[in-house]
């Protein structure tokens, strides 16, 4: 049965399942037990944001707190997947990923095919990202398209807590490295998540909510920026088509393509910087492949191209909201041959 | 004042989660001369598309929702009325409706589903209706649920109470199914039928249902006042195996959706929501396992394991079966004994109880009432 849970319950919840399903799942990174300064195992921090906590208890010798050291411990992850565990590793912001990238991109994301499809390395990193919580530039950045670029990669962006849930124990049994990108403001929004365990297939879009005027697809938490500006765009009679690809990789293009066959109109929402994102990648894709079906240019909705500021007034222009969906909508309507007069 | 009939055309509220509902086209133009029964106008609700029928007999007067509108549930889609009421009373119906309409809130208190244990087993089910009358238990087929029953269960539920349950293995039920075999599942209706303190029951079934329904009633006559067979197992050894293995093995959207179109003679109907929530069930941990078992269990080697000698049924049985059925052909009508009354849909397919919903609640209703009689 389902009930409401937190994005964050749902991700907690994941990972005690399959640990208690599966005893080679284990939980490592900074904090991810209780850390110093915690008053005792039953109240271990679990994690800086408390994503694991409760976990440390449960099963004992499989949640470690680490060093201060990103190379270490990912290395460690790429490792003990190589040699029979499936570990979750726990970088605490994707913008620290530039000291443990070699493990992941020139390591872990090449075994496969190094040794010619005899290994395999079922490793999850998990990792915060996004912009809104006044945590500065080197706390707030969208990085998932550096790890989208990677073959040998799987990155997965979940946008609500059924799918944070359900995509969390595909990454941990797929056999891949899986890059696990959790959106901190989502942390606290709750959503209906069965109690069972269930996996989505990692490259399989959701349609979150269907139109025939103009497709937007959004990543993450930038799905409900899109959702506001439907609700907004329904009352003046325009029906937007919302395309959430939950991973980026692999991309469910397929989804993309039916989608703006039907609308022929993108608009691409994303948090990450302009260049070589997610929002030109896909805004590319479409104008190579959907060109007959397009009634106007694709727009993107992405941050500007300056690190995420420090300011609150700046952070929060900074992160594409309703308005700015809602307005490139407009923009790829604001040709003549509209449907609905 | 006049005593003339105007009737309503009301957008209808196909299942519990159903607020509102899109106009895709209206059937008939305005000035149609309609009976009661006639295919009016076709909605698209979350899950599924279906036509509105006519409640009663009159002339199309007046269209009054738009093709792509979205209408809440209850609102108005259009009048039928005599020809000879003015055009003025027509207007002035309209006006009054939707001046005092209220749509109903969303996620209104209805009922809901509820869980009991059986044998050891939790078992999901949904009652609606209230009365002292036989009720009537719905039971789905093959990787079905209660929501198969979504236009059904509501509009039969006016005469008497009708229980929709999940069999193990499938909706909200348990998910370990034991042997998975055809007596199970019948020994799981007939607990069903304690716990729920019935002690004579209309049976309806569908599909993989149907053949429980019809075990159900040889081996318990005395439990069962008449027996539906809705596109039934049970009455030949053929079964579309590529349906029942395609069924089991699909986990992405399109072929799901590909799947999910054999169950009807227009594909189209299988809306992107219908989809989702098949594949959020298939998805749960434990699920195809499930449906692996009962499928090896009930259909073997491509072949239905228990053709059933359905002139040993005491009850009345009623046969229904769309004639464009691509899961188990209709032609296993005929199998059905002498006495059973046989109706066969056209242009339908194998979920015939959604696809040509009103005749199938029209011939159940009707059946009924002449079984207790």
């Amino acid at each position: 049965m389902a009930r409401r849970i937190t994005f964050m319950q749902a991700i907690n919840e994941a990972l005690a399942q399959e640990m208690e399903r599966d005893e080679t799942v284990v939980v490592f990174g900074e904090d991810n037990a209780g850390g110093a300064g915690a008053p005792g195992e039953d109240d271990a921090w679990g994690g800086v944001m408390g994503v694991t906590k409760g976990l440390y208890g449960k099963y004992p010798g499989r949640v470690l707190d680490t060093p201060i050291s990103e190379s270490a411990f990912v290395g460690a992850a790429a490792g003990a997947a190589a040699s029979g565990l499936r570990p979750v590793a726990e970088l605490m912001f994707v913008d620290f990923f530039g000291v443990c990238m070699d493990q992941i991109y020139n390591q872990a994301a090449k075994f496969r095919y190094m040794f010619g499809g005899k290994a395999v390395t079922p490793m999850v990193i998990r990792t915060m990202f996004g912009a809104g919580i006044r945590a500065a530039a080197q706390h707030s950045q969208s990085l998932y398209p550096i790890f989208t670029h990677i073959p040998g990669l799987k990155v997965v962006v979940p946008s609500n807590p059924y799918d944070a849930k359900g995509l969390m124990i595909a990454s941990i049994r797929d056999d891949d490295p899986v890059i696990f990108f959790e959106n901190k403001v989502l942390y606290s929004v709750e959503g209906d998540v069965p109690e069972e365990s269930y996996e989505i297939p990692l490259g399989e879009a959701e349609y979150v909510r269907e139109g025939d005027d103009v497709t937007i697809v959004a990543i993450g938490r930038m799905v409900s920026m899109a959702e506001q500006a439907a609700d907004a765009l329904e009352d003046e009679g325009v029906e937007c088509e919302i395309v959430d690809p939950r991973t980026t990789s692999p991309l469910d293009e397929e989804a993309i393509y039916e989608s703006v066959e039907n609308t022929g109109r993108l608009v691409v929402v994303d948090e990450s910087n302009p260049r070589c994102s997610l929002a030109s990648d896909i805004a590319a894709l479409v104008a190579q492949n959907c060109f007959d079906h397009l009634k106007a240019a694709p727009r993107m909705v992405t941050a500007p191209h300056t690190p995420p500021p420090f300011s609150p007034a700046l952070e929060d222009l900074y992160v594409p909201d309703p308005e700015r969906v809602a307005a490139a909508v407009r923009e790829t309507l604001g040709t003549s041959d509209r449907a609905r007069a | 004042m006049s005593t003339v009939q105007i009737t309503r055309l009301s957008m209808p509220k196909w299942g519990l989660s159903m607020t509102e509902g899109t106009v895709v086209q209206w059937l008939v133009e305005e000035g149609t001369i309609l009976e009661q029964g006639d295919e009016v106008i076709e909605v698209e609700s979350e899950k599924i598309n279906n036509a509105v029928e006519s409640p009663a007999p009159g002339v199309l007067r007046r269209q009054v929702a738009k093709e792509g509108d979205v209408v809440p549930v209850g609102g108005l889609l259009g009048v039928i009325a005599d020809a000879e009421v003015p055009d003025s009373e027509i207007d002035a119906f309209v006006e009054e409706f939707e001046a005092t309409f209220v749509p109903e809130e969303e996620e209104a208190a209805g009922p809901e589903p509820e869980k009991v244990e059986i044998g050891g087993k939790s078992i999901q089910y949904l009652k609606m209706g209230e009365s002292d009358a036989t009720p009537l238990v719905l039971i789905h087929g093959f990787g079905g649920d209660i929501n198969i029953w979504v236009f059904n269960q509501e509009t039969l539920s006016t005469e008497r109470p009708v229980y929709a349950l999940d069999l193990p293995g499938h909706g909200g039920s348990v998910k370990d199914v034991g042997s998975g075999d055809l007596d199970s599942f019948a020994g799981i209706v007939a607990g069903f039928l304690d716990a729920m303190g019935i002690e004579k029951a209309h049976l309806a079934g569908h599909s993989m249902g149907g053949a429980v329904a019809a075990a159900i009633a040889i081996q318990h006559p005395e439990r069962v006042a008449s027996v539906t067979l809705i596109a039934s197992a049970g009455l030949g050894e053929e079964i579309n195996s590529d349906y029942i293995e395609g069924f089991i093995a699909a986990n992405r959207r399109r072929e799901m959706k590909r799947v999910l179109g054999t169950l009807f003679a227009n594909p189209d109907l299988v809306t992107r929501q219908l989809v989702n929530d098949v594949l959020a069930y298939k998805r749960l941990d434990g699920v195809d396992e499930a449906l692996r078992a009962v499928a090896d269990s009930l259909f073997p080697d491509g072949k239905q394991a228990n053709v059933l000698d359905i002139s040993r049924i005491q009850a009345p049985v009623l046969v229904i079966w769309g004639d464009k059925d691509e899961v188990v052909p209709a032609s296993h009508a005929q199998n059905a004994s002498s006495g059973a009354k046989v109706e066969t849909i056209e242009n339908a397919g194998h979920s015939v109880q959604m696809e040509a919903a009103g005749k199938v609640n029209r011939l159940i209703s009707g059946f009924l009432d002449e079984a207790e009689s």
